[in-house]
């Protein structure tokens, strides 16, 4: 049948998309005693568009960006139904049918965007930003809608929007927390423990006997659990942020050692012969070539290290705090069941972790771009 | 004709080496990489090492540029030890491979060497210039190496080598990973700086015509142990070109450089 | 010339180093066992008016019952005697306790593993999970997920879910980052050259992976799975941190640290060190059998 081959020749998930979407608007003319439905006229847009998308097979940025349209409209009918539920109702079939159909349409889109082919280089960068953007959205659309729409529990977990509200009530403790947490102990920490395993991989690489010893002890401290250390520093420095810097720097010196050690190992004979024929100075050979061939192994360490610090902190906390920083809240507020602060604590974290170690992944392209491996890309 | 050469100068000359061995202790057994050298070479020429691999060409122009230290036997180079001769920069080196620096630009991979001689930046540049210009590389300072042909990158590192001015250039088969008509253009080029700059030139390679069209002196050597087999000067035009390799001399020179080489196999196995 | 050989023995090799900075390190270790609980002794001289020497101080610190520091042979009483003494059926013994730890732990390297390899597997071969899944993946590699372990296990424990499916959850969910990196690179390293031989062979979809980028990736896999097994430990002893977990070295750390017993929390941490060093020197063992099949030396 000439039907059935036109149907295999398109993407699956276009065809579901319309089938859903039929499905919702049948649902929605059967459901007639529910207060709450979804606009009819939506679905009938979702419904052509999944249409339009099923009959042409070559999709491009105008018929992208029209899908974009109904996405977000569609999207957005969903949100508002929800929010104007009373606490006890469930979503009915046809949104949820709905809801199926909009992730179809997605995918459908995301397949499309993802095998564009572009030389323009502006519209390939935001390609790389609006996909992986999309995809995130959704995901937090798809929380919204099941946290509200099921009635999920808040203990449980908390719908993105009432986690969202407490940054206004709550914004200064968050705020306290996170001086104290990343501020005043992160950070010190980091660069207590960075710098001492950098100092001391430069002093292990001038003499030959410490490095054949550090280099197996600090290949084992890598694989132990130092997080365990937080009780004894707490004892040792107290509860304050001290104990917590403590934690953090033993557990960044490590990997910055033993990649500071790797990096300056990696030097070519012939580059070292190089700089002997000019006669140079112990120091000149180790600023001029084995620092800089060691960089990438570095700027490696460093970004190991700025996550190693944030959990350092974190965990530390958990151990025993004065009444403020992340942990203590996470932990704290665990115990009252106020999850929603809980997870905007995290939402703090989350960003606080990648963009610190956004500033190390921008610094390693910065100061590494003649690397093989940034090259490339 | 091993005698010729030390007779033949007036002045003394520029590397002297007088009985030199060097023998690598291995867990196995030693390794005698070099046995027994004598080897004059006077200001001006253009010395090429010539042999098998493992007939230790490199170690000796390592020994001449102090990266390895012979066992006995003596040497001097511009009448000083090699340590001092490198300390006070007497050499250019060019490796096998280009040696650049990736994180600097070409221009600052030709100011790393003149940073260490105390040159003010205003030197570096205008020496950079001089030199990149010198080797056709004009306008490719802002450059990094990895963005540069294998034949081009050889090249800055030869400007690298010359542009602190130093009275000889010591070249470890510069040209060994090039392709054969990047080699021939090189070779040419080569040849003009040596002509316009009149520095001693020490190279090693394992082409026979590589080496009988660059050289005024050929040291044919055999491997196990390294020793010189024959030192064979040539008289060819200093502004020849590649039409050369042609020439009957040229022929006849290139099979004295062959039978060297058989000799010295012979002798070896 | 017999103790010329000695010395270089002691320098030259890695063995002698080690050896000599441990024997440093220990040394440093009394020499701050005697520093830290100092102060509460010489309080306690001074109170009871008893004249001391530094030796009775050095004697004194390293045997006292709460000490802040305790000295490496206290620790080595407390290992001997929560480890021999106890019956591994006991809530005393660290036996018990490990156990506890490594079943969770093994369980989220297990599934953390299987979970990585599938989805790389997905990301090599569909472009759209590659762009839409890969950054995110990434990302949440910046993102301190150990630090809301103990979160996620009060969480599932009041759904009801309790004991090790939990923590091997969060052993799972470190596990799987590095695996996912790494595989992908791996299946994606076989060179243009190679595939291009494979396709001239005319091999399908599932003869290429088989028979080249899954064989190519194992060298990839290995070394992340000395990073997520040392992970997945971690994550363990972490999820065991929340008040009320019945067992584990983190129950154990914790209690430790309420009761002031630092011989306790010294003695759960060697465990936990040991056992994390033991899994990773199992997987290099088996990353280095790996590589000499396949000719590789590193």
């Amino acid at each position: 049948m000439n039907f059935l081959a036109i149907i295999r020749s398109r993407p699956l998930s276009g065809l579901l998309c319309l089938i859903f979407s039929i499905a919702s608007f049948i649902s929605l003319q059967l459901n007639v005693i529910n207060d709450y439905a979804l606009n009819p006229f939506i679905v009938i847009i979702i419904a052509i568009v999944s249409l339009i998308f099923f009959v042409i097979r070559q999709q491009g940025l105008f018929l992208l960006s029209i899908c974009f349209v109904a996405l977000f409209s569609g999207a957005w009918s969903v949100l508002n139904l929800i929010h104007s539920f009373d606490k006890s109702v469930v979503m009915g079939l046809d949104a949820w049918l709905l809801v199926s159909a909009l992730w179809f349409l997605t995918w459908n889109n995301l397949v499309q965007l993802s095998a564009l082919k572009t030389k323009n280089k502006l519209i390939e960068l935001s390609l790389t930003i609006i996909i992986p953007v999309l995809f995130g959205a959704w995901i937090f659309f798809l929380w919204e809608v099941i946290t509200i729409g099921m009635s999920v529990p808040q203990v449980l977990l908390p719908a993105p929007s009432l986690i969202w509200q407490v940054f206004d009530g709550f914004g200064a403790t968050l705020f306290a927390d996170f001086y104290q947490t990343f501020v005043r102990s992160a950070i010190p920490g980091f660069i207590m423990g960075s710098g001492t395993g950098f100092l001391v991989a430069i002093a292990a690489d001038k003499i030959p006997f410490l490095r054949r010893g550090l280099i197996p002890i600090g290949n084992f401290f890598s694989a132990i659990p130092i997080i365990g250390m937080a009780p004894i520093m707490i004892m040792w420095f107290g509860f304050d942020w001290q104990s917590k810097a403590a934690v953090v720097a033993i557990m960044t010196f490590f990997p910055m050692m033993v990649n500071t050690l790797s990096g300056l190992n990696e030097t070519d004979r012939i580059d070292r012969d190089l700089l002997h024929t000019y006669a140079s100075s112990y120091w000149r050979e180790l600023f001029s070539l084995r620092l800089p061939n060691a960089m990438p192994f570095i700027l490696n360490a460093l970004k190991i290290n700025s996550t190693f610090a944030m959990i350092g902190a974190i965990v530390a906390e958990f151990f025993g705090t004065p009444i403020v920083g992340m942990g203590f809240r996470i932990s704290a507020e665990v115990g009252r069941m106020n999850i929603d602060i809980v997870w905007a604590t995290i939402a703090v974290a989350a960003v606080t972790g990648s963009m610190f170690y956004g500033v190390f992944a921008l610094l390693e392209r910065k100061l590494t771009f003649w690397h093989p491996s940034m090259r490339k890309s | 004709m091993n005698e010729s050469s030390s007779i033949n100068s007036k002045e003394p000359a520029i590397i002297d080496i007088n009985n030199l061995c060097l023998t690598f202790e291995t867990q196995t057994e030693p390794v005698h990489a070099l046995s027994d050298i004598n080897l004059q070479v006077n200001s001006g020429d253009f010395v090429s090492l010539i042999g098998p691999s493992g007939c230790g060409k490199t170690t000796l122009l390592r020994v001449i540029a102090d990266l390895e230290k012979p066992t006995s036997g003596s040497i001097s180079v511009e009448g000083k030890t090699p340590n001092q001769a490198r300390l006070d920069r007497a050499y250019g080196y060019v490796f096998q491979t280009p040696a650049l620096l990736p994180w600097r630009n070409i221009e600052a991979n030709i100011h790393l060497p003149l940073e260490m001689s105390g040159y003010s930046k205003d030197e570096q540049k205008s020496l950079s210039n001089q030199y990149l210009s010198l080797v056709g590389l004009s306008g490719f300072e802002k450059k990094y190496p990895w963005q540069l042909s294998g034949g081009m990158q050889q090249r800055v590192s030869i400007a690298r080598a010359l542009s602190f001015d130093p009275d000889m250039l010591l070249m470890d088969e510069p040209f060994g990973a090039l392709d054969e008509i990047t080699r021939d253009r090189l070779n040419e080029e080569l040849l003009r700086l040596w002509e316009q700059t009149k520095k001693t030139v020490v190279f090693v390679t394992h082409s026979i015509p590589e080496a009988v069209f660059l050289s005024s002196k050929i040291v044919v050597m055999s491997a196990r142990p390294g020793k010189i087999i024959n030192v064979i000067e040539t008289n060819f035009p200093k502004d020849r070109n590649l039409d050369i390799r042609e020439s009957k001399e040229f022929l006849k020179v290139s099979q004295l450089v062959r039978e060297g080489l058989k000799e010295g196999h012979s002798d070896g196995s | 010339m017999e103790a010329n050989r000695l010395f270089s023995i002691l320098i030259g090799g890695t063995i002698g180093p080690v050896v000599i900075l441990v024997t440093a390190i220990i040394m440093i270790w009394y020499a701050g066992a005697v520093y830290l609980n100092s102060s509460f002794l010489i309080d306690r001289y001074e109170k009871n008016n008893i004249e001391w020497t530094f030796s009775q101080l050095a004697s004194d610190s390293w045997s006292m019952e709460r000490p802040v520091l305790p000295s490496p042979h206290q620790i080595a009483k407390e290992l001997k005697k929560t480890i021999w003494d106890k019956k591994i059926t006991s809530p005393r013994s660290l036996v018990f306790h490990s156990r506890v730890t490594l079943s969770s732990a093994m369980v989220g390297f297990v599934m953390g593993t299987f979970l990585g390899i599938v989805l790389s597997v997905g990301i090599v071969y569909v472009p759209a999970l590659d762009r839409t899944l890969m950054p995110w993946i990434i990302t949440s590699q910046t993102i301190p997920i150990l630090a809301i372990a103990p979160m996620i296990v009060v969480v599932l424990g009041s759904m009801g879910i309790i004991g090790l499916v939990p923590k091997a959850m969060i052993s799972t969910y470190l596990c799987f980052f590095p695996v996912v990196v790494g595989m992908v690179k791996g299946l994606r390293s076989p060179s243009i050259l190679l595939v291009d031989l494979m396709n001239s062979y005319s091999a399908s979809k599932v003869e290429v992976f088989w028979k080249l980028r899954l064989p190519a990736s194992l060298p990839y896999l290995f070394a992340s799975l000395k990073v997520a097994i040392a992970l997945s430990v971690v994550g363990a002893i972490v999820a065991e941190l929340p008040a009320g977990a019945q067992g584990g070295l983190g129950a154990r750390l914790l209690s430790g640290s309420y009761y002031g017993q630092t011989s306790l929390i010294w003695a759960a941490l060697i465990t936990a060190s040991v056992i994390s060093a033991t899994l990773v020197t199992i997987v290099g063992r088996m990353e280095r059998a790996v590589n000499n099949r396949m000719g590789l030396q590193i």
